[in-house]
């Protein structure tokens, strides 16, 4: 089945930029997508539409089936919250509050219970190997570990796709990686929808499609021949 | 996500600016602080007054010559007016005039000081009944005894004395037997009261209390009275018996129309009134101050509050994007909003009943008055509310604003 259905989707800013000419595509459960593209062109934009952060100006879009307007607010803030991971390009984390809470954030804003948020949250710090880190202030950590965070919170609730942001875009190769690895667990032992924006060859590689964007156009739309994996990368 | 979830994350935003924070409740504090001491001395004050008026006795009915005055112009009209004389106690005696008095007595304000063997004292000099004023006031002599009736019939030089007057003029000897003067007259001391203090009428501590008749006939020679104190039955009937004096005084000095009346009644009643009403007026002009300096401070509240949503643009956008509702949003920086108002008030409470504390004790201790400290729970109970409500009204809009951002405005926000 398509989780994600975009047809002609067009976003024309309040200031009369024109970000999105007609984009079209699908992306099914499980799958591993990449968007690329050079920066201006637009994925940023793609992002917020398809994850119901912002809507387009025409054109057609569906989550799961549904669009935008046929949730009530509320409803699309249990979306975002229960079934989609979100890691941003930049600014991701509270600052002043510990990695725990940053993690346990999620959680508040859905129905599960205290006892059960540190649990919930400890574990997902673990998964990305950040356990040493879990009472530390975000703004203490460094870059990578930022992200490592911010993926941790992402998945804290087993939502069915996670966007992914640029997530290596202002790291150095080394923790680059450590990220990309996990993103790619994610997807093939935790079996989580990825869509992953980059505008680097050698990030997107790590996805079996890749869907090239220019200046708000589909450019190509292909699958990965010979995707690169990160941890046979570090193997040699 | 509960209340509480909401509380935690108030208390844990506002302990990040903790300076911000405490400057932001000062005027809060400040107005709190004003209700809680304008409440506390407030009531401090009518305490105060209420109970020295209570040493009168609510059943207690003046009658003063002249009109009742409605200005300082018309004080002198009452001092000098000569119409309260002895065929009125007459008639006010009579069952049938007035069924419900029990007791009647004319007084006297005679000014002057009294001498003993060279030490001089200026007290408060009546004339009057020993026995009235030992009743109506509960002051019973320490040594001696009062004069009586027949004193009064047979124009005594005799005398009552405070406890103060017989310390100034005699020490620590007796003063029981002795002869004082009073305007070259010789006055023998029958009996000394007991320490009483002030009292609404005056201090019994340094009152002379000679028979009125021998105040009339030998200090001033005059055949009117400056007062006539009655007594009613009871309280409840304290109205109704000032109305039938009004009739019965009005028969007595053949006036028909009550414009011209050239005597006045005051009740007790009255008197509790109009100083309610003057610190009911008196509280209501400070309160509208300090409503005044709640308002500016809510405002105060109400521009950090969207000062901190603009700078937190980030942090909603943030939330927003992993499943806060506008309600979640709307909660939070409510919740910090009251929370500071609260908090406000809370500190207003404890400055404010420290403060009016020090005021009751420095009363009590350097201006001498029974003054009691009073904590006002209503006061307190209204602070926190008010602060409350506050928060809540002040706190509103930037929380509104806040819970309607965009998240992706808010993302992108620098
Ligand atoms: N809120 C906005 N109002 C007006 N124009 C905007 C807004 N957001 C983005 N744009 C414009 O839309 C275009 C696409 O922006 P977008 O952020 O989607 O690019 P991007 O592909 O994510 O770039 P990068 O790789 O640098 O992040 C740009 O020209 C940008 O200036
Ligand atoms: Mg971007």
């Amino acid at each position: 089945m398509n989780l994600i259905k975009a047809r002609n989707i067009e976003k024309i800013y309040s200031d009369g930029t024109h970000a999105l000419h007609g984009v079209s595509f699908d992306i099914k459960e499980g799958e591993f997508a990449a968007i690329m593209g050079p920066s201006g062109s637009g994925k940023s934009t793609l992002l917020h539409i398809i994850g119901f952060l912002d809507t387009q100006s025409a054109g057609e879009y569906y989550f799961n089936g549904k669009s935008f307007l046929d949730y009530t607010p509320d409803e699309v803030a249990h979306i975002r919250n229960q079934e989609m991971g979100f890691v941003f390009q930049m600014f991701n984390l509270l600052p002043r509050a510990t990695v725990l809470e940053n993690v346990t954030l999620p959680l508040v804003y859905s129905s599960v219970k205290g006892h059960l948020r540190e649990t919930l949250a400890r574990k997902a710090i673990e998964s990305v190997g950040l356990s040493h880190r879990a009472e530390y202030e975000a703004f203490k950590l460094s870059g990578g570990e930022r992200q490592r965070v911010a993926i941790a919170r992402a998945l804290v609730n087993k939502p069915q796709i996670i966007f992914a942001d640029e997530p290596t875009g202002n790291l150095d190769t080394k923790s680059g990686k450590a990220v990309m690895e996990i993103i790619e667990r994610l997807n093939e032992e935790d079996g989580h929808t990825i869509v992953l924006i980059t505008h680097e060859t050698h990030t997107a590689e790590h996805a079996q499609r890749i869907i090239k964007i220019l200046d708000g156009k589909v450019e190509s739309d292909e699958v990965v021949g010979n995707r690169y994996h990160a941890r046979e990368h570090f193997k040699k | 996500m509960t209340i509480i979830d909401s509380f935690k994350m108030a208390i844990d935003s506002l302990g990040i600016n903790r300076t911000r924070s405490a400057l932001t409740i000062l005027g809060i504090v400040i107005g709190i602080t004003a209700i809680m001491m304008m409440m506390s001395i407030g009531k401090g004050a009518e305490n105060l007054i209420l109970n020295e008026i209570g040493g009168l006795g609510a059943e207690t009915i003046i009658i003063r010559p002249g009109k009742e005055p409605t200005g300082p112009s018309d004080l002198g009209n009452t001092l000098f007016s000569d119409s309260l004389k002895k065929r009125d106690l007459e008639f006010l005696k009579r069952k049938e005039n007035v069924p419900e008095l029990v007791d009647v007595m004319p007084a006297i304000i005679v000014p002057g000081s009294v001498s003993f063997e060279g030490e001089t004292f200026s007290p408060d000099i009546f004339g009057g009944s020993a026995e009235f004023f030992s009743q109506a006031f509960g002051v019973f002599p320490e040594e001696g005894v009062l004069f009586d009736e027949s004193d009064i019939k047979g124009r005594a030089s005799v005398a009552v004395i405070g406890s103060k007057v017989r310390t100034e003029l005699f020490g620590n000897d007796s003063a029981t037997g002795k002869y004082i003067r009073i305007k070259d007259k010789k006055f023998r001391v029958v009996g000394v009261l007991g320490e009483r203090g002030q009292t609404s009428f005056v201090n019994f501590d340094r009152v002379v209390i000679v028979p009125y008749t021998t105040a009339q006939t030998y200090l001033l020679g005059v055949d009117y009275f400056h007062e006539i104190i009655t007594k009613a039955t009871s309280p409840d009937v304290v109205d109704r018996t000032a109305r039938d004096i009004e009739a019965t005084l009005r028969e007595a000095h053949n006036i028909t129309d009550p414009e011209k009346d050239d005597f006045f009644v005051v009740t007790q009643q009255g008197v509790v009134e109009q100083i309610q009403t003057i610190l009911g007026a008196l509280t209501a002009f400070l309160s509208s101050v300090v409503a005044i300096a709640l308002v500016v401070g809510g405002i105060g509240i109400m521009n950090i509050m969207l000062v901190s949503v603009t700078e937190r643009t980030r942090e909603i956008g943030l939330r927003k994007a992993l499943g806060a509702t506008e309600k979640d949003i709307l909660m939070q920086f409510l919740f910090e909003a009251i929370l500071l108002t609260a908090a406000g008030g809370l500190v207003g409470i404890i400055l404010g009943a420290l403060f009016s504390f020090g005021a009751a004790f420095a009363l009590k201790q350097f201006g001498g008055l029974a003054w009691q400290f009073v904590f006002p729970v209503s006061a307190m109970l209204l602070g926190l509310g008010v602060s409350a409500l506050v928060g809540v009204v002040f706190g509103l809009y930037p929380a509104r604003k806040a819970a309607q951002k965009s998240p992706i405005e808010a993302l992108r926000y620098e």
